[in-house]
């Protein structure tokens, strides 16, 4: 008897087993579809939305060579010139794929000034209006003087971006930190949050604004500038979409700057076009970056002025040579 | 129809003579003539500086790179302060229960009104695209102090012009009726604003209810847009901004601005709307005694946030507390804290200094002691940034205003003046029927 109810204790227990197990593995199933025809929707919502912001891109008409007229879309056309709307576009979104880093070595910067010229003339900035300015440091009486090129530090956590009212100054997807002077109020709230004294104004006309007034404005290169907003350092982004070095990097003549892509690991010297390992380079020479206490995690790496390849004092400006 | 309703529980012999007396100076004679028109054609000669400015850039001001936040900005905060006097008066001592405040809480909103109102236009003013002001709005970011303080001191200044005309409905239809003589637009505006008020006990409970409704309302927005405003600096890490108790010492700073801005209003009122019947000796003597609290809070909030940084001397800021204590800005910092602060406080000591005329004057030290502390706290810690300020021309190292922007902040302390002249001038700037029940309740004791 006993035997008998606990066969049927058994059975039981079997077919619940058995039912359990089918009941997950319906559920299982069921799961396992509805999240298939989920992200199935999810793909055909993003490929239209993917499609439809195709439609929404320029397209151009053009003439082929055998005399067809065909609509293609625009940024495959070489020598096209994007219209404000698409230059908005790409300027905010940046260059997918790309984590933009520049290296600077201390040891070898003698104030030769040639990044600055070649960055206020790709700007059309005035003589003292910098978003690249070198300057004279000394951290304390016993430790020696040196050249400290300081370009905007385009911080991983910037203080620029949290404090803007209005989104005009913003981070990219490849680091970069920009400011759009079509948004810009001119509020300056940025400049008092900038520890780096990164950024300028435009108390005035700009040097170029009659020259200009007619010129499409470019995000990335921040021409036309535009009285009342703000200007700053733009990591020359418009030459990075070419695959071009920064304005500065290839200026310099004695290979100050390393500049390239932290996902591929190498940066390439401006002046001497070398391309070396990041990583290797910040390490064998204790790379280390501006006021990391604050945590606004700069994107630009010092390297320290030791052995340095010049005699400072010969070139070491008087205390008035440092006012314009 | 036009025969008044009867106000509960007051003679009409008393509302008669009250009224008569504080309604004396609600009319357009010479000396108001001459004053509006002075403050107007002022108005428009420093309007046109600001034409300029809008012409050429901000080029014609003092402020450069480095110090780019200047004596505009050091105005904003002094007008966000000295309106936080209205809270302190109608609000929170209101709330305790004092009855002596009944005929300077109006003076205290009226200037809560005023320096709310245009506090926003300063702002604007140190702008540089103000054409974009709306994209404040369009293109608001929520992380932005700016976004939360333009919120806040809008509906400050809402809530505030709703405390000043709530309790001025049954004032205006008392006084709707007893204004012969007077010029027939402002009948006509008085008729308007009565909204037919019939002095009803139910009338009454509805106006207590709002009004206490508002009384709640305005003490959180009050510390929220001064807490807020100090925050525009405090959130920055910059020697002599990075400081946790900037929104406690704004705060303090500001009852002690605004009730110099009182004292001052009171003793003009009391003179020459010969009302010294209503605001008395007693009244002087009251607010020399808040006085005397709200700057011993202040000095002990200046002992904290300066003798403890100057105790650490850290890098930074010790270039700070040393360009303040010895350097370029010493006369300033030390003038401002005796004068507007310690020396004050021992002379309210004195019971002979609790009188109204050495009350004006010490007011009237505190209040330009409180300008030229906002200057201190918000210009001096912007000329000696992290790094050194170099290859610039010698004029962007240091920030000296020019007297362009001078007369641009000028213009924003005629406007504040334009506004309490017309809200004091057009109508009762004591309330008519609150004295009338104060009086009455005094009798009965």
């Amino acid at each position: 008897m006993g035997g008998k109810k606990n066969k049927n204790k058994a059975e039981n227990t079997d077919i619940q087993q058995t039912l359990e197990a089918s009941r997950r593995d319906f559920l299982k199933k069921a799961g396992i579809s509805g999240a298939a025809v989920l992200s199935g929707a999810a793909a055909v919502l993003a490929g239209y939305r993917h499609e439809k912001s195709k439609n929404k891109g320029e397209f151009v008409k053009v003439l082929t060579t055998d005399n067809k007229l065909v609509k293609i879309a625009a940024e495959e056309v070489e020598g096209y010139e994007p219209g404000l709307k698409e230059l908005q576009k790409r300027g905010r979104e940046g260059i997918p794929g790309k984590k933009w880093v520049m290296i600077i070595d201390l040891s070898k910067c003698r104030n030769a000034r040639k990044c600055i010229e070649a960055c206020q003339s790709a700007h059309h900035l005035r003589p003292y209006e910098y978003h690249i300015n070198t300057l004279v440091m000394q951290e304390s009486v016993n430790t020696p003087a040196y050249f400290m090129p300081k370009p905007c530090q385009h911080c991983d956590n910037p203080p620029c971006v949290s404090v803007c009212p209005v989104d005009a100054t913003f981070k990219r997807q490849d680091g970069v930190v920009l400011i759009d002077n079509e948004r810009c109020i001119g509020c300056r709230f940025c400049i008092a949050a900038c520890p780096y004294s990164a950024r300028m104004f435009h108390w005035e006309e700009p040097v170029n604004a009659q020259a200009d007034k007619d010129k499409e404005y470019d995000i990335e290169l921040n021409v036309p500038q535009k009285k009342g907003t703000i200007s700053k350092c733009l990591f020359s982004s418009d030459r990075l979409r070419e695959n071009q070095l920064p304005y500065c990097v290839s200026a310099c003549p004695n290979g100050v700057y390393y500049f390239g892509d932290e996902n591929e690991d190498a940066v390439t010297n401006g002046t001497t076009k070398e391309t070396v390992k990041l990583s290797e380079l910040l390490k064998q020479n204790g790379g280390y970056r501006l006021m990391p206490e604050l945590g606004t995690q700069p994107r630009v790496y010092y390297l320290p002025p030791k052995n340095r390849i010049f005699d400072f004092d010969q070139d070491k400006p008087r205390e008035e040579d440092l006012i314009i | 129809m036009n025969a008044e309703t009867k106000i509960p529980g007051l003679e009409t012999e008393k509302i008669d003579r009250i009224a008569s007396d504080i309604l004396r100076p609600v009319r357009i004679n010479k000396v108001f003539i001459i004053w509006t028109a002075f403050l107007f054609i002022a108005l428009a000669v420093c309007l046109y500086v600001y034409t300029i400015q809008l012409r050429k850039g901000l080029i014609i001001t003092g402020i450069r790179d480095f110090t780019s936040w200047g004596m505009y900005i050091a105005n904003f905060v002094f007008f966000v302060a000295t309106s936080l006097v209205g809270m302190l008066i109608s609000c929170v001592l209101g709330l305790i229960g004092f009855k002596w405040i009944t005929p300077l809480s109006r003076i205290a909103e009226i200037i809560a009104v005023a320096f709310a109102a245009i506090a926003g236009l300063v702002i604007i003013s140190d702008m540089g695209r103000p054409d974009r002001l709306p994209y404040v709005f369009l293109h608001a970011r929520v992380q932005s102090p700016i976004l939360w303080d333009v919120t806040v001191v809008t509906t400050y200044f809402v809530l505030s012009l709703l405390l000043w005309f709530f309790p001025l409905i049954p004032d205006i239809a008392v006084a709707k009726t007893r204004l012969k003589g007077r010029p027939a637009f402002l009948i006509r505006i008085y008729e308007i604003l009565s909204f037919k008020w019939v002095h009803h006990a139910e009338q009454y409970k509805i106006l207590r209810q709002a009004v206490k409704i508002l009384i709640l309302l305005i003490i959180p927005t009050a510390l929220a847009i001064h807490t807020v405003t100090s925050w525009l600096f405090a959130v920055n890490p910059r020697a002599g901004w990075d400081s946790t108790i900037f929104g406690p010492y704004f705060v303090s700073g500001a009852f002690v601005s605004g009730t110099s801005a009182l004292i001052i209003a009171m003793y003009f009122f009391r003179t020459n709307y010969r009302l010294k019947d209503y605001i008395t000796d007693f009244h002087f003597e009251r607010l020399a005694r808040l006085l005397f609290l709200v700057s011993a809070v202040y000095l002990y909030f200046n002992l904290n946030e300066y003798l403890v940084p100057a105790y650490k001397m850290k890098k930074f800021d010790a270039v700070h507390i040393h360009e303040l204590f010895t350097g370029d800005y010493a006369l300033l910092f030390w003038v401002t804290q005796t004068m507007g602060l310690i020396l004050p406080l021992i002379l309210l000591l004195f019971k002979r200094i609790r009188r109204p005329l050495p009350m004006l004057i010490i007011a009237l030290f505190m209040f330009a002691a409180a300008w030229l502390k906002r200057y201190i706290i918000v210009v001096p810690p912007q000329g000696h940034p992290y790094l050194p300020i170099q290859y610039v021309p010698e004029e962007w190292m240091v920030y000296r205003p020019t007297l362009m922007e001078s007369a641009i902040t000028l213009a924003s302390f005629l406007l504040v003046l334009i506004i309490i002249t017309l809200l004091s001038k057009f109508f009762p700037v004591i309330p008519i029927v609150e004295t009338a029940h104060e009086e009455k309740e005094n009798e009965i004791k």
